[in-house]
């Protein structure tokens, strides 16, 4: 009796279940609508976060990823004084290395207790001396943190080698030190020695304290106060260098003993995206999900409705000829097609509020291909999960019943 | 000698209620091809269950009922439909066509589940329109249709597949005496051309179109009056 068997052609199926979805074309879309939300949610956390984790990391790379500080460690500065800390050639050990961009020395110099003075005036009113940092730097320091000068030049390898008392102030201070402009030469005590204005600091990108101090050449302090050895290292890496830098950095400056030094290098880029994004990922993935289950519910339900409401159909498909399976089919092929229908939009709506977002805070938007290509199938899982017992209730309801009713 | 179309003998089809209801109590019937039969009774006598065994939407609970010569209690539920779907035409009092779909596509429905060819299949189902004087109805929805055209699309729907049998449950019990009239005309047609009907009433004047009659009451058949058995 094989040859008697009822046969449905897919493309049939396909048809009856797109007639009955565009026979109401209001309700299909607003049933869909659970699912458009619930994927949309998903789409544009999964967008969203990718985008602000690279937004934060973008940033990071501009200065902070490139920065490395090394100082001897607070057991060693002690025998520092003796000579065992950092080397007075650190500046060239450290640029050696391939990937360092710039580096520098950078000491605070101890006055024992004499005071800045500027150039006295004749103004009784007016205060001339002053405590204020005093701070040597090699020459390579203004480049690893970058200065800006307001005016003026920078100190150089000669003034350091000859120990030329010349000097830098910080934009801050320079105004109490009466240094107004440059081509006058002004000048500053340090204690009793005067010192040469050669410029003024207006910006720095790193070592924000430069801007309220007074900078001396390394070799000049050396002479006129005695520090004894560079307090630390300042240290610009090209991007993604800083971490190879830094473990070479102890070998370099302290091949004897590395375990001396200090070095304060950034975090790895990828731990900070990753905590960025599992902040943010776990609420709105939440969202997400409840979204989904929503539209589920809310699919699964109407489906339902739509069964109870096509009972006079489904008795005259069974009078025509359809298996109990043609007609789960049906009701199981039109739930697909809604979740299906709901996870193409809520991918669209979805990569929408990424795009907006991000335009709205120039921020460049990132999203992972397979996210809007797996959403529709999502969406589409979604539907035939909700389908399964609607279209069970379908297919086990009696012919005889089903006809009685009326359409 | 020809086979009997249907061939019902002993049936019984009682319902596991409590206590149980026996709609139908050892039913002899024998209907001949091309024979008009017409079943009356009241309502609760039975009809539409008798209705449901011949259609084979039901199974009987005894008795041997085969169709074209088959015994079709011997097949499984996917066998039935297909024998449903292919040799067996309903007409029923509702009408059951489909509110959102054309007058065409309601009766191009009738080919979904047997397996027949897309190449047609419209052309078929225009023709089966044009039998029952529906040719320039055939693209209206049925809701814009008056209810005797709604039957005769009806009609026109359990001709594709050109089935053995058309079951016509209270055809013209929705209709006013014209539209049924003209209804009645087109099954004499039909019947007249050589197609087997079974159709159940409680009107009269309808079983009177028939060649033969037969009362269900309370389950039981009884012959109204002997007209010629057939054309064996």
């Amino acid at each position: 009796m094989s040859s008697l068997r009822p046969h449905l052609a897919p493309r049939d199926l396909v048809g009856e279940a797109l007639a009955s979805l565009t026979a109401r074309p209001g309700r299909a879309v607003l049933t869909a609508l659970g699912t458009v939300l619930g994927v949309a949610a998903l789409v544009a956390t999964l967008g969203l976060s990718k985008t602000a984790g690279n937004q934060i990391v973008g940033r990071f790379d501009a200065l902070a990823a490139t920065d490395i500080v090394v100082t001897p460690k607070a057991a060693a500065a002690g025998r520092a004084a003796a000579g065992s800390g950092l080397p007075w050639d650190a500046e060239a050990r450290v640029t050696r290395l391939n990937g360092v961009v710039a580096a520098g020395t950078l000491s605070d110099v101890d006055l024992r207790g004499e005071l800045v003075r500027s150039v006295p005036v004749n103004d009784p009113l007016s205060q001339t001396e002053f405590q204020l940092p005093v701070k040597a730097a090699s020459p390579g320091l203004f480049r690893a943190v970058r200065v800006q000068l307001a005016a003026g030049r920078l100190p150089d390898a000669g003034h350091s080698a000859r120990a030329d008392r010349v000097a830098l102030v910080g934009a801050n201070i320079a105004e109490q030190l009466h240094v107004t402009r440059i081509d006058d030469q002004p000048a500053v005590f340090l204690g009793e020695r005067l010192y040469t204005v050669v410029g003024v600091i207006s910006g720095v990108a790193r070592q924000a304290s430069l801007l309220g101090s007074v900078v001396i050449p390394e070799g000049t302090a050396t002479r006129d106060f005695g520090l004894a050895a560079p307090a630390s290292v300042q240290i610009e890496t090209r991007i993604g260098a800083a971490g190879l830098i830094a473990s070479q950095l102890p070998l370099a400056l302290s091949p004897t003993d590395p375990t001396l030094l200090k070095v304060t290098a950034p975090p790895e880029p990828r731990r900070v995206r990753a905590g960025v994004q599992s902040d943010l990922n776990a609420l709105f993935l939440l969202l997400g999900g409840v979204s989904l289950l929503i539209g589920a519910t809310g699919i699964a339900n109407v489906t339902l409705v739509s069964v109870l409401e096509r009972v006079g159909e489904i008795g005259l498909r069974r009078s025509l000829g359809a298996a109990r399976r043609h007609i789960a089919g049906q009701f199981l092929l039109e739930s697909t097609t809604l979740g299906l229908l709901g996870g193409v939009l809520g991918a669209a709506l979805g990569t929408l509020v990424v795009v907006s977002v991000a335009a709205s805070r120039t921020w460049t938007p990132v999203l992972e291909p397979w996210v809007p290509l797996g959403a529709p199938l999502l969406g589409g899982a979604v539907g035939l999960l909700s389908g399964i017992y609607p279209s069970v209730r379908a297919a086990a309801m009696e012919p005889v019943e089903a006809l009685r009713s009326t359409m | 000698m020809t086979t009997p179309v249907v061939e019902l003998s002993g049936v019984c089809r009682t319902f596991e209620r409590d206590p149980p209801v026996r709609a139908l109590s050892d039913v002899d019937l024998t209907i001949w091809p091309g024979e008009w039969l017409a079943i009356v009774g009241p309502s609760g006598s039975g009809k539409s269950t008798l209705l449901n065994v011949l259609g084979l939407l039901d199974r009987q609970t005894a008795g041997t009922y085969r169709f074209d010569g088959v015994d079709v209690n011997g097949l499984d539920d996917l066998a039935r439909a297909g024998l449903r779907g292919r040799r067996i035409g309903f007409i029923f009092q509702a009408f059951h066509l489909l509110p959102h779909r054309s007058v065409l596509e309601n009766v191009m429905l009738a080919e979904l589940y047997i397996g027949a060819p897309h190449r047609g299949r419209e052309q078929r189902a225009r023709a089966a329109l044009e039998r029952v004087g529906l040719g320039d109805r055939a693209d209206f929805l049925p809701t814009r249709l008056s209810g005797g055209q709604r039957q005769r699309a009806a009609i026109a729907r359990s001709l594709m597949g050109e089935p053995s049998l058309l079951l016509c449950d209270e055809p013209t019990g929705n209709l006013d005496s014209k539209s049924a009239a003209n209804v009645l005309d087109i099954l004499g047609g039909l019947s007249r051309s050589g197609l087997t009907l079974v159709v159940i009433t409680h009107d009269e004047s309808v079983a009177a179109r028939a060649d033969r009659r037969v009362r269900i009451v309370d389950g039981t058949l009884g012959e109204v009056e002997s007209a010629a058995a057939g054309r064996a």
